[in-house]
C-alpha cells in the first residue's frame, strides 16, 4: 500500500468535511419542508385525536434530555480523539450510543402507543405529518447510531489517526444537527400542545 | 388494500405481463430483445472482463461521464419512440380510437415526460459535467470519485426500473407530474404510479450526491491560479446547477415520499378525505420543478457560451455579466414556482406577484442572448455542427421566450394553461434550449473524449432535421392551443384540428431522421476514425484547459497541473507562445482504484425500488441491507488508491 502523505490526507479530509456540510444543508432543506408540511396540516385532525390528547410531557422531557446530553458526550468523544486518548474516545462513544438508543427506545414506545390507541399515521393528515416528521428524525438517529458503532469498531482496529478523527468530526456534526432538528420538533410540534 | 399480497412475490403475478395491448406487448419484446442482445453481444465478443474492469467498476470521472451519456442517448431513443407514438395516435384519432387503448396512451405521455426529464436530460447533463468540468479546472478527478460512481449507478437503477415497467406491470397514467388526487390509490391503484415514484426517487438520491460532489470539486480542486472569475462559463453554470440541485431536490424527495406513504401505508398527505391537502403537493413538486428547468438549462447555456466563443474565434463578450446573469437566474428560479398553478385559486395578487417574478427572469436571460450575439459580432465564425445547434437555439429560443412571457400573464394563462399551447411552449424551451445545447456539447467535446472528430456532414444533416422537424412538430401546437385543444387527448371530434396534428406528426418523422443522422454520424465517424483523428488534442482551436491535453486524456488528466494566470489561459499561451507553467509535483501521483461499490449499490437500489413497487418487502429490506453493508464495508478499506507514473501504460489501468 502506498501511504498518502499527511498533507494530501488532510486535504482530502477537508474536502470531505466541506462535502458533508453541503449534505447537511440539503438535509436541512428536507427537514424544513417537513416542518412546513406539518405546519400546513397541523389542524387537519379529521376528527382524530390531536397532540394535546396524545403527548406525554414526561416522555418528551426524558427524550429531550437524553438527546441533549448525548450531544455533549459526543463532543467529549471528539475532544478525546483530538487529543489522542483512545480509551476515553471509545468510552464517550459508547455512552453516546446508549443515550441515543434510549432516545430511540422512548420514541418507538411513544409512537407504537399512538398506533395502539388508533392514532396511527393513517388516522388523519395531522398524524401523517407528525409521524413522518418525527419518524424521519428517528431514522436519522438510527443511521447515526449505526455510524457510531461502525466508528467504535474502526477505532478498535485502526487506532486514532487523522482520518478517524475527521470521521468522528463529521459524525459529531451530524449528531449536533439532529439535536437542532429535535429542538425544532420540540418547540414547533410538541410545545404548542402543552401551552 | 384489496389486492392479494403474497409473502414471496408481493402483488406480482402472471397478470403483470403486458398482454393488454399488442403495442405494449411489442414494446416489451423490443426492450427485452435490446437487453438480451446487449448481453449476447458482450459474451460473443468476449468482452465481459474489459467491460467490468474498464467501465462498470471504474471510478474515473471520464468513464462515468461517458456511461451517463450513453444512458441518456438510449433513453432519448425510448422517449422519442413514446413521442412519435403519441403523434401518430393524435394524427389518426379524429372521431375514432386510433390504435392505442386510452389507458396505454396515458402511460405513454407519462413515461415520455418522465424519461425525457429524469433519464434523458438529467444524465446527459451530468455526463457532460462529469467529463468536462475536472478537465476545465485543471483537476485530476472529481472530489469524491466513488460517490460519483454510486450516483451514476443509482441513476441507472432508476432508469432500469423505468424500463422494466414496460415488461413487468404497467407505468403510471398520472402524467410526469403525478398530481394527486388522481395519482392517489383510490383513483389509480396498481403499480404504475409506484414505478414512477420509485424510479425518480432513487435516481434523485444519486442526483443530490452529484450536486454535492461538483460543488466541492469546483470550489476545492481548481488548478493554482484558477480564480472564480477565471473559470470557464460551462464550469460556472455547472456550479450554479449543482447548487440548485442540493437545494431543490429535497423537495422532490419529500413530495414523492409523501405520495408513496399515502399510497402504500394509507397516510393522508394528499388525499381528498381525512385531512389531506392536495395543494401542498403542487407546492412541493414545483418548488423542485421550476428550479429543475434551470438545473437543465444553465449548463446548456454554459455550452453555448463555450461554443460561441470558440467558433467565433473570439473572447466571450461580457463574461462578468454572463456570470452574474447565471447566478441571478439561479436565485430567482426559487421564487416563481407558483406560476405552474395560477389557475388553482391562489388569488389575483399572489398570481400577479409570481407573474411579475416570472417575467423578471427574462431579463438576465436576455442579457445572455446579447452577450452571445456580441461575441459573434465581427468574429470569424466557423459553422461547425456545434455552432449550428447554437445558432439554431438562439433563433428558436426567442419564440419560446415570448410565448413564456405570454403564459406568465395570469389572465392569458387562464385560457391556455391546459392546452397544447403550453406543450408547445415547454418543448420550445427544452428542445432548443436544453437538448440542442447538450447535442452541441456532445459534438464539441467528442474528439476530446475519443481522439477523433465526428463527421461534419451527418452532424449538419442532423441539425437541419432537428430544426425543421421541431418547427413542424411544435408550431402547430401553438395554433392548436389557441384553438382550444387540451393537452393529453387520446381522441377528439374537431375536424379542424386534424390537419395540424398531421403536420405535427410529419415534424416528428423529421426529428426521427435527425436521430437517425446522429446514429449515422457516429457510425461513419467510427469507420473513418483514422482519417478523422485528432492528433493535437486541440481540434477546434479551443480556449480552455481541456484542449491543452491529449485526446483522449490520460487517466490522470494532466501530466503536470498547469498554473493559470488569466481567463482563457490556454488560448493566451497559444497566442503569446509562452507555454503554461506547471505546478511542481510534490506528491506521488495517486489515482483511485476501481470499486465494486457503485454497481452493488445500484443493484441494491433497484431491489429496493422493485420490492417497494410490488410489495415484495423482503427484497426491499435485502436491498437496503446490501447498500448499508456495502457502505460500511467500504469504509473499513483504506488501500483505495494506486500510484501511477505519467508516460506509462495508460491502457493497462
Ligand atoms: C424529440 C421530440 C419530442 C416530441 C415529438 C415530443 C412530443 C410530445 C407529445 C406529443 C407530448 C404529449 C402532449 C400532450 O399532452 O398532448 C409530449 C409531452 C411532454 N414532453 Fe415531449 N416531445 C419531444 C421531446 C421532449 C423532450 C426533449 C422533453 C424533455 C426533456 C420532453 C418533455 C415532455 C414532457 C415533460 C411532457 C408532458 C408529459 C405529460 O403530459 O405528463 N419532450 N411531448
Ligand atoms: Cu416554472
Amino acid at each position: 500500500m502506498i501511504a498518502a502523505s499527511d498533507k494530501v490526507e488532510e486535504q482530502i479530509d477537508e474536502e470531505t468535511e466541506f462535502g458533508f456540510w453541503l449534505y447537511l444543508m440539503s438535509d436541512a432543506v428536507l427537514f424544513s419542508l417537513l416542518f412546513g408540511t406539518f405546519a400546513v396540516m397541523s389542524s387537519n385532525l379529521a376528527g382524530g385525536p390531536g397532540g394535546s390528547a396524545l403527548f406525554d410531557m414526561k416522555n418528551l422531557a426524558t427524550q429531550t434530555a437524553l438527546l441533549l446530553v448525548s450531544s455533549l458526550t459526543i463532543a467529549l468523544a471528539h475532544h478525546a480523539a483530538h487529543t489522542g486518548h483512545l480509551a476515553r474516545t471509545l468510552g464517550w462513544l459508547v455512552v453516546t450510543c446508549l443515550l441515543g438508543a434510549g432516545f430511540l427506545g422512548l420514541e418507538i414506545k411513544e409512537l407504537s402507543g399512538f398506533v395502539a390507541q388508533d392514532a396511527g399515521p393513517g388516522r388523519s393528515g395531522y398524524l401523517s405529518a407528525f409521524f413522518t416528521l418525527v419518524g424521519t428524525h428517528g431514522l436519522h438517529v438510527t443511521a447515526g447510531l449505526i455510524w457510531a458503532m461502525t466508528l467504535i469498531a474502526q477505532f478498535l482496529i485502526k487506532g486514532i489517526g487523522l482520518r478517524m478523527t475527521s470521521r468522528l468530526y463529521r459524525l459529531t456534526l451530524f449528531w449536533h444537527f439532529l439535536d437542532i432538528v429535535w429542538i425544532g420538533v420540540f418547540s414547533l410540534v410538541y410545545l404548542p400542545e402543552f401551552l | 388494500m384489496t389486492e392479494n399480497v403474497s409473502l414471496l412475490f408481493g402483488r406480482l403475478g402472471p397478470d403483470a405481463l403486458p398482454f393488454y395491448s399488442w403495442v405494449a406487448f411489442s414494446g416489451a419484446l423490443v426492450t427485452l430483445a435490446g437487453g438480451l442482445g446487449f448481453l449476447i453481444l458482450v459474451t460473443w465478443l468476449g468482452q465481459w472482463r474489459a467491460l467490468w474492469t474498464g467501465w462498470l467498476t471504474s471510478v474515473d470521472h471520464k468513464r462515468i461521464g461517458i456511461m451517463y451519456i450513453v444512458l441518456a442517448l438510449i433513453m432519448l431513443v425510448r422517449g422519442f419512440v413514446d413521442a412519435i407514438m403519441m403523434r401518430l395516435q393524435q394524427a389518426m384519432a379524429l372521431n375514432s380510437d386510433g390504435y392505442l387503448p386510452p389507458e396505454h396512451f396515458e402511460q405513454i405521455f407519462s413515461s415520455h415526460g418522465t424519461i425525457m426529464i429524469f433519464f434523458m436530460a438529467m444524465p446527459f447533463m451530468t455526463g457532460l459535467l462529469n467529463y468536462i468540468i475536472p478537465l476545465q479546472i485543471g483537476s485530476r478527478d472529481v472530489a469524491f470519485p466513488v460517490l460519483n460512481a454510486i450516483s451514476f449507478w443509482l441513476t441507472a437503477a432508476g432508469a432500469g426500473l423505468m424500463l422494466i415497467s414496460l415488461v413487468i406491470g404497467r407505468f403510471s397514467t398520472a402524467g410526469w407530474t403525478g398530481y394527486p388526487p388522481y395519482s392517489g390509490v383510490e383513483f389509480t391503484p396498481g403499480v404504475g404510479v409506484d414505478y414512477w415514484i420509485w424510479s425518480i426517487l432513487i435516481s434523485g438520491v444519486g442526483t443530490t450526491m452529484t450536486g454535492i460532489n461538483f460543488i466541492v470539486t469546483i470550489l476545492r480542486k481548481r488548478a493554482p491560479g484558477m480564480l472564480l472569475m477565471r473559470m470557464p462559463m460551462f464550469t460556472w453554470t455547472g456550479l450554479c446547477s449543482s447548487v440548485l440541485i442540493i437545494f431543490a431536490f429535497p423537495a422532490l424527495t419529500v413530495s414523492t415520499v409523501m405520495l408513496a406513504l399515502d399510497r402504500t401505508l394509507g397516510m393522508h398527505f394528499f388525499t381528498n378525505d381525512s385531512g389531506g391537502n392536495m395543494m401542498n403537493y403542487m407546492n412541493l413538486f414545483w418548488i423542485w420543478g421550476h428550479p429543475e428547468v434551470y438545473i437543465l438549462v444553465l449548463p446548456a447555456f454554459g455550452i453555448f457560451s463555450e461554443v460561441v466563443a470558440t467558433f467565433s474565434s473570439k473572447r466571450l463578450f461580457g463574461y462578468p455579466s454572463l456570470v452574474y446573469a447565471t447566478t441571478v437566474i439561479a436565485i430567482l428560479s426559487f421564487t416563481v414556482w407558483l406560476h405552474h398553478f395560477f389557475t388553482m385559486g391562489a388569488g389575483a395578487n399572489v398570481n400577479a406577484i409570481f407573474g411579475i417574478a416570472t417575467m423578471v427572469i427574462a431579463v438576465p436571460t436576455g442579457v445572455k442572448v446579447f452577450d452571445w450575439l456580441f461575441t459573434m459580432f465581427r468574429g470569424r465564425i466557423r459553422f461547425e455542427p456545434p455552432m449550428k445547434f447554437t445558432i439554431g437555439f438562439m433563433c428558436l429560443f426567442v419564440i419560446g421566450g415570448m410565448s413564456g412571457v405570454l403564459l406568465a400573464i395570469p389572465p392569458i394563462n387562464y385560457s391556455t394553461h391546459n392546452t397544447t399551447f403550453l406543450v408547445a411552449h415547454f418543448h420550445n424551451m427544452i428542445i432548443p434550449g436544453v437538448l440542442f445545447g447538450y447535442l452541441a456539447g456532445y459534438m464539441y467535446w467528442f474528439p476530446k473524449a475519443f481522439g477523433f472528430q465526428l463527421d461534419r456532414k451527418w452532424g449538419s444533416r442532423s441539425f437541419w432535421f432537428w430544426l425543421v422537424g421541431f418547427l413542424l412538430a411544435f408550431m402547430p401546437l401553438y395554433a392548436l392551443g389557441l384553438m382550444g385543444m387540451p393537452r393529453r387527448m387520446e381522441t377528439y371530434g374537431n375536424p379542424e384540428w386534424q390537419p395540424l396534428l398531421i403536420v405535427a406528426f410529419i415534424g416528428a418523422c423529421l426529428i426521427l431522421l435527425g436521430i437517425v443522422s446522429l446514429v449515422m454520424q457516429l457510425w461513419v465517424s467510427i469507420k473513418q476514425r483514422d482519417a478523422l483523428k485528432d492528433t493535437t488534442g486541440d481540434p477546434w482551436d479551443g480556449r480552455t484547459l481541456e484542449w491543452s491535453i491529449p485526446s483522449p486524456p490520460p487517466v490522470w488528466n494532466f501530466d503536470s497541473v498547469p498554473v493559470v494566470t488569466a481567463r482563457d489561459a490556454f488560448h493566451e499561451s497559444k497566442i503569446t507562445g509562452v507555454v503554461l507553467s506547471v505546478a511542481p509535483e510534490e506528491e506521488p501521483l495517486l489515482i483511485p482504484r476501481n470499486s465494486t461499490v457503485g454497481p452493488i449499490i445500484g443493484a441494491a437500489g433497484f431491489c429496493v425500488g422493485f420490492g417497494a413497487v410490488w410489495f415484495i418487502w423482503w427484497l426491499m429490506f435485502a436491498g437496503l441491507a446490501l447498500a448499508i453493508a456495502a457502505i460500511i464495508g467500504r469504509s473499513f478499506f483504506d488501500d483505495t488508491e494506486v500510484e501511477v507514473f505519467p508516460g506509462e501504460g495508460a491502457e493497462s489501468i
